[in-house]
């Protein structure tokens, strides 16, 4: 049920867009105000959800899960990156752990079993495709700069340059947007396919799947096969940061597939700041993995901290002055 | 051809099926994880049945006293009787057995029936060792509630000089 | 007459196939051996726990307080606003099965709703209902579904079927800690009187008498005495420990369990034997005298309560430091919380080993140091005389508790102790050692009796291990240094591997020490032969 009622969902705003810009001819609300809430919606929303909802609540205690040898004795190593004990240390820990998703990596451990036989579980596929499906993500999120910029700078061409340098195709194929299709599949295939997983997915989780795969594909589909107007896209693109939109006949004469395609990406940026994805945040404020596993060496404090009542040793002396002194233990009382 | 010649040509079918079989008795959504083979620490459950019911198959087409199969019996009995399955439900494993062959020698049943009948009662043997094993674990779950309690109130009664000297701590 | 008739399938309608439900249609059952009794609510009252009930975990009535859902979520609310590891832990879960496999509950039970991602949406439903937009508005299709008593049991049932190990954190690719929220999970279910006796007893114990196991001052001393016998009857020479001596240098706090339950009373036999040959100006603390914290598995508060005495008493006595026993999770809470809960610990010094001259710089601050660092230090410098054939028939290996490996990192100092008092060291598989180790399946006050088959399900794969290194390499005694690990492991050892031991890290040393002016031993800790001296008695 899962899986088809998110289809369905992703379907519903396909036709939505197909139908708003594609026959009744809402260009300026595809194109303009939707876009523009879209943007809205996501900055305020993903700002409220790190700053004011995950902001306002301290972190008491410092809970950082240790994966490696404390600071100790000076003799004995400390492993600084599982374990860091400095500022340093957790930076190069987060990076792992943000850049190359160390922590899901270390599925990828191998079994030694039966004497030769090396054991790679399927968790090496999932940190491979995970590392792909977020990585060409960034990629084509930042290639689509050169629709916001005049003069495309050069970094962003290098970038371009990589991202095609298998030179195969005209226009030339993008890896990227073969590696996010591939990932993304796979990443709904273990969900269908491996029956714990399976039993752990929400409906939600297939939606944003499905939305992102929509999203390349109809991306996909406008560079390769069904062009549009790239021309007016960029100039779309352009009056939209600049605040000064297109006139509609412009935004007419591009095809109804881009309208499609910026619809669903509005509807992402909608839809993140209220759910799962907002993990691009949450995991710089996961505490077990960005706190300094310092807490012996110096103090963390609780805003929250208050006076406990506890059993003093003047109540405890009382209950046991007797046994105590008969039993030769000092006593503060005689 | 022999009874063993066509088991053993088909042992890895027959195990397969068998393994299956083991494993309905868990939950429909995690047998996935059960079934992931050679993960010996990752899937200790998985793999230690799997290892036994091999061995035990292996054990059936040879010449070998029952001391040789009691062991691999005893791994996967020892894990089934801990993990809340009625006596029927953690021992049925074995009659699965008569079954999954004969589904395999369908077509030649007629000209395997006396060796089936001999197969049939060295795995009703199997299953009656399988009854002592599994009383013993479950005696053994009650003797290890018992010397705990023991072992938390022996120094207890020790101070109270209720103990005299006694050999087993 | 007719033939008999058996129909393939017979033998499979007799077996147990669970239905295929989402598990949120899968209403929980509550089966016999799988949880603790209730705690009863004369241990609840006697700290000032609310709503002690009498109830029982399989009745159909738990006999709530009335306006218990509205209770449990202004309580939900509040630790929210206090824990940012909640709210983040709540939101951020992408559902990507990495944690999966990684529990040892789940790898033993195969029970679903033990996959530490599923133990946390059983809490995270409830918060999307009650504190997101989507859930409220999306409701089921946004994974939310509404507190009712059944998910109140399902989270009673499930959080008590968690041992707070962090295995699952480990691999978790935003570090989401099960423990945190099981933390949550209980700090809830306590606030309506759903506590378990193994935890509500221990906790109440150990606020009016200093210790878990409520043991008053003089059976603390007399206790310590049938040591003295022993270590006596081994050794020849006579220790004479002090108690609530006010001056000494070092404060000694250790988990009472060692104090009354073997193995770890041979550790704790190792503790005074060390420090006596050391000539360690220390005192033990009757009133002090519980390292582990059984109240972390209730409330942060009750926590808080039960540790302030380690401090309180180190000041009144006037200590320099504190030094800690071999414990599991007293190390969680002394290593993370400690300091921040009843610190600054400014009326102590900085640590410094008065053998070597070490100074424990990792513990500037909290002031109270392992005792495996303290003795590897030892070693280190060459302050003690061992003799390690005294432990030639132990083949060793080591586990690495949870709460020391995954909420402090000491992996290298116990593995050094071992090393030099004993020959013979054996490394279990690396995915179940240092960061990855195993639960023992009874941590978090889940070590009671009438609870044995979850224990033993959730021990699986730590024996498993063990079994390895004991069928490859002959191994015969598993070492740690958790006294919940000491009594635990020994009872899931004689189910899977019989034939290893449970050893404390000190039992090891207090065997391996050569003491000044002792007898030639015979004997070991546990008053058995050693080796090539069986005939000697």
């Amino acid at each position: 049920m899962g899986p088809i009622f998110a289809l369905f969902a992703v379907i519903a705003l396909v036709l939505v867009a197909f139908v708003g810009a594609g026959v009744a001819n809402l260009h300026f609300l595809f194109g303009v105000v939707i876009p523009y809430a879209a943007f809205a919606i996501f900055i305020v929303g993903f700002i409220y959800r790190v700053l004011i909802w995950w902001g306002s609540s301290p972190v008491p205690f410092c809970i950082t899960t240790t994966c490696g040898q404390q600071e100790t004795l000076p003799w004995i190593k400390q492993s600084k990156l599982e374990n860091p004990s400095s500022t340093s240390g957790v930076i190069g820990r987060m990076a792992l752990e943000v850049l190359l998703f160390r922590s899901l990596f270390r599925n990828l451990k191998t079994q030694m079993v039966e004497g030769t036989k090396l054991v790679y579980g399927e968790a090496k596929w999932l940190w491979l495709a995970a590392l792909a499906f977020h990585w060409s993500f960034l990629v084509i999120v930042v290639r689509h700069l050169r629709f916001f910029i005049q003069n495309i700078p050069a970094p962003l061409k290098a970038i371009e340059g990589l991202d095609s340098f298998l030179q195969v195709g005209a226009p030339l194929l993008y890896i990227s947007d073969a590696v996010i299709l591939l990932a993304v599949t796979y990443l709904f295939l273990r969900r269908v396919f491996i029956p714990q997983v399976k039993y752990i997915s929400l409906a939600a989780d297939y939606f944003a799947l499905f939305l992102i795969l929509s999203i390349a594909g109809t991306g996909v589909l406008m560079r390769y096969f069904l062009k549009v107007d790239v021309v007016g896209v960029k100039e779309l693109a352009m009056g939209l940061i600049g605040f000064n939109p297109v006139e509609a006949k412009k935004m007419q004469e591009i095809g109804v597939l881009f309208y499609i395609h910026l619809f669903l990406v509005s509807s992402l940026l909608m839809y993140f700041p209220f759910s799962k994805l907002v993990h691009m945040g949450g995991v710089f404020l996961s505490p077990t993995r960005n706190m300094t596993a310092n807490s012996r060496m110096k103090r963390h404090i609780n805003p929250w901290n208050y006076p406990v009542h506890v059993h003093t040793y003047e109540e405890y002396e009382n209950d046991f002055r007797e046994k105590m002194k008969g039993a030769g233990i000092p006593v503060e009382k005689e | 051809m022999a009874l063993k010649d066509f088991l053993s040509r088909n042992k890895s079918a027959i195990l397969e099926r068998w393994f299956e079989k083991a494993l309905e008795s868990y939950p429909a959504d995690t047998t996935g994880f059960l079934k992931q083979r050679r993960r010996q620490f990752a899937n200790p459950v998985g793999y230690t049945t799997e290892k036994a019911l091999e061995s035990i198959f292996d054990w059936l087409l040879q010449d070998k006293g029952f001391d040789e199969v009691t062991p691999h019996i005893d791994d996967i009995v020892r894990i089934r009787a801990i993990q809340d399955l009625a006596p029927s439900q953690a021992l049925v494993f074995l009659f699965h057995l008569k079954s999954l062959i004969r589904e395999r020698v369908a077509g030649e049943l007629q000209a395997f029936s006396a060796e089936l009948r001999d197969l049939d009662s060295r795995i009703d043997a199997l299953s009656l060792i399988s009854f002592d094993i599994y009383m013993k674990c479950r005696e053994k779950v009650y003797e290890l509630k018992a010397n705990e309690v023991k072992n938390r109130t022996y120094r207890l009664l020790q101070m109270a000089n209720l103990v005299c000297e006694v050999d087993e701590g | 007459m007719a033939k008999f008739t058996a129909k393939p399938d017979e033998l499979s309608k007799i077996d147990f196939t669970p239905p295929r439900t989402r598990w949120m249609e899968t209403p929980v059952e509550i089966r016999e051996h799988m949880f603790c009794h209730a705690a009863k609510p004369k241990e609840l009252d006697v700290v000032g726990f609310p709503n002690g009930h009498e109830w029982r975990p399989q009745d159909e009535d738990w006999k709530l307080p009335e306006n218990w859902e509205r209770m449990l979520l202004e309580k939900m609310s509040d630790l929210l606003g206090k824990y940012r590891s909640f709210k983040v832990f709540m939101d951020i879960c992408v559902r990507c099965g990495a944690c999966a496999d990684k529990c040892h509950f789940f790898i033993g039970t195969g029970d679903p709703k033990n996959m530490p991602v599923l133990r946390a949406e059983l809490m995270r439903s409830v918060y999307r209902k009650n504190f997101t937009a989507a859930g409220k508005i999306l409701r089921k299709i946004a994974g939310a579904r509404d507190l009712t008593v059944n998910v109140l049991k399902e989270w009673w049932y499930y959080f008590y079927q968690c041992t707070e190990c962090r295995r699952c954190s480990v691999f978790c690719p935003y570090g989401i800690d099960q423990a945190e929220i099981t933390m949550m999970g209980r700090e809830l279910t306590n606030l309506l009187g759903l506590n378990i006796g193994w935890i509500a007893g221990p906790v109440a114990a150990c606020y009016m008498k200093g210790n878990h196991l409520g043991l008053e001052p003089h059976t603390i001393t007399s206790s310590v005495e049938f040591f003295l016998d022993d270590i006596e009857t081994i050794t020849g020479i006579r220790i004479n420990p002090s108690f609530n001596r006010k001056g000494a240098e070092i404060l000694f706090v250790t988990p009472s369990g060692d104090l009354f339950a073997n193995p770890g009373t041979y550790t704790a036999m190792g503790y005074l034997m060390l420090f006596h040959e050391l000539g360690l100006d220390y005192t033990w603390s009757t009133y002090a005298s519980e390292g582990g914290n059984f109240g972390f598995f209730t409330t942060n508060e009750m926590a808080k309560r039960l540790n302030s005495k380690i401090y309180a008493e180190a000041k009144r006595l006037g200590v320099k430091w504190v030094l800690g026993g071999e414990c599991g999770h007293m190390w969680r809470v002394l290593h993370q919380y400690m300091d921040t809960w009843n610190g600054p610990a400014d009326f102590l010094e900085v640590p410094k080993s008065p053998i070597t001259g070490t100074v424990f710089e990792n513990a500037k601050s909290t002031k109270m140091v392992h005792i495996t660092e303290f003795t590897a230090d030892l070693i280190k410098n060459g302050k003690l005389k061992l003799d390690p054939s005294r432990n030639d028939h132990l083949k060793v290996t080591f586990h690495d508790s949870c709460n020391t490996a995954r909420g402090m990192g000491i992996f290298e100092e116990p593995r050094y102790v071992i090393k030099n008092v004993c020959k013979h060291f054996y490394e279990m598989p690396e995915d179940t050692i240092r960061e990855k180790t195993f639960c023992c399946g009874s941590g978090t006050g889940l070590n009671a009796s009438e609870n044995m088959e979850l224990r033993l399900r959730g021990g699986f794969a730590r024996a498993n291990a063990v079994r390895f290194v004991h069928e490859h390499y002959g191994v015969n005694m598993l070492a740690n240094v958790c006294a919940i690990d000491r009594a635990t492991l020994s009872t899931s050892m004689d189910y899977w591997v019989p034939g290893v031991g449970v050893t404390g890290v000190h039992e090891l040393v207090g065997n391996a020490l050569i003491m000044k002016g002792e007898k030639e031993r015979t004997i070991d800790l546990r008053m058995e032969p050693l080796p090539g001296k069986e005939g000697a008695q």
